[in-house]
């Protein structure tokens, strides 16, 4: 298979996905910082965000500029439920809604749950120092 | 290092650390290793878009690979390290969600294999689903109720 890797490290795209990327791992750590807002609650916060972004047509903007940027940080895990939970209601109406999100994410929820498992069955436990 | 022995200590302690964290330094940290993580995460896509995959599924082979990347880093004990430098920089890319799941299921491996791993892999990556696709629910079916209306929302 030939491959193109003047495609591959497109420069501009890259870099773009790097400014967008770390923008959004900035908003993470100054919520870290400044508030007392716990890593689960802001995971939410962002999932969340996402969802609601993704619903409103705006995230659609920033995916279309930044590509992985704005899809690997945790608002694009959102943005891609809310998008497939459209795209459900597009085909099948109502229990698209319910279909759709899920479908679209299952990828990577079915990843998490089975190297999650695989990888902490062969974790070493941790050393507790003193 | 001594253990903190009242709470008052380590309230004085914790109030002593706290006011001087250098957040400018932490962003900065967060900004390069996040978008480092994304860069990653394209190299992927674009490869992946040259073996001739659509964008949906470029995008899913990009998650399914850096989640089962930053399991196994986190079972070997090598996430925390980079977490610890980078703070939200590796707790917000999707690896941090898979973080979330290893890194309390390991904790909890001595309860046995079933409730101890199979059930507090979900205690921070359970809040995530819950509010996540119940937000997806959500944005669905009011797009619906719009978009019989005839007034587009997206």
């Amino acid at each position: 298979m030939d491959i193109n890797w003047a495609n591959v490290f497109d420069w501009m795209s890259l870099l773009k996905c790097f400014v967008v990327g770390g923008i959004i791992c900035i908003i993470g750590q100054i919520l870290i910082d400044k508030t007392k807002l716990t890593p689960a609650r802001i995971l939410v916060i962002f999932v969340t965000t996402g969802a609601i972004l993704g619903g409103l047509g705006i995230y659609k903007y920033l995916v279309e500029f930044a590509g992985a940027g704005a899809t690997v940080p945790l608002t694009g895990f959102g943005y891609n439920l809310a998008k497939g939970a459209i795209e459900g209601v597009k085909e099948t109406g109502l229990i698209g809604a319910f279909t759709g999100g899920v479908k679209a994410a299952a990828g990577g929820i079915a990843a998490a749950v089975f190297f999650g498992y695989i990888a902490s069955l062969i974790s070493k436990p941790k050393m507790k120092k003193q | 290092m001594n253990p903190i022995e009242t709470k008052k200590a380590y309230q004085e302690y914790v109030d002593k650390k706290s006011p001087n964290s250098p957040i400018l330094k932490n962003c900065f940290n967060a900004f390069w290793v996040g978008g480092l993580i994304c860069t990653i995460g394209q190299i992927i896509m674009n490869i992946c878009k040259e073996r001739g995959f659509d964008q949906t599924l470029s995008g899913t082979i990009v998650s399914i690979i850096l989640i089962g990347i930053s399991a196994f880093l986190t079972g070997l004990n090598l996430f925390n390290k980079i977490g610890k430098f980078a703070g939200a920089g590796s707790l917000i890319p999707i690896t941090g969600f898979a973080n979330s799941i290893v890194s309390p299921a390991m904790e909890y491996k001595s309860e046995g294999y079933v409730m101890g791993v199979g059930g507090k892999m979900f205690t921070v990556a359970g809040p995530v689903l819950v509010f996540g696709i119940s937000a997806s629910i959500i944005v669905g079916i009011v797009y619906l109720i719009f978009n019989t209306q005839n007034m587009t929302l997206v």
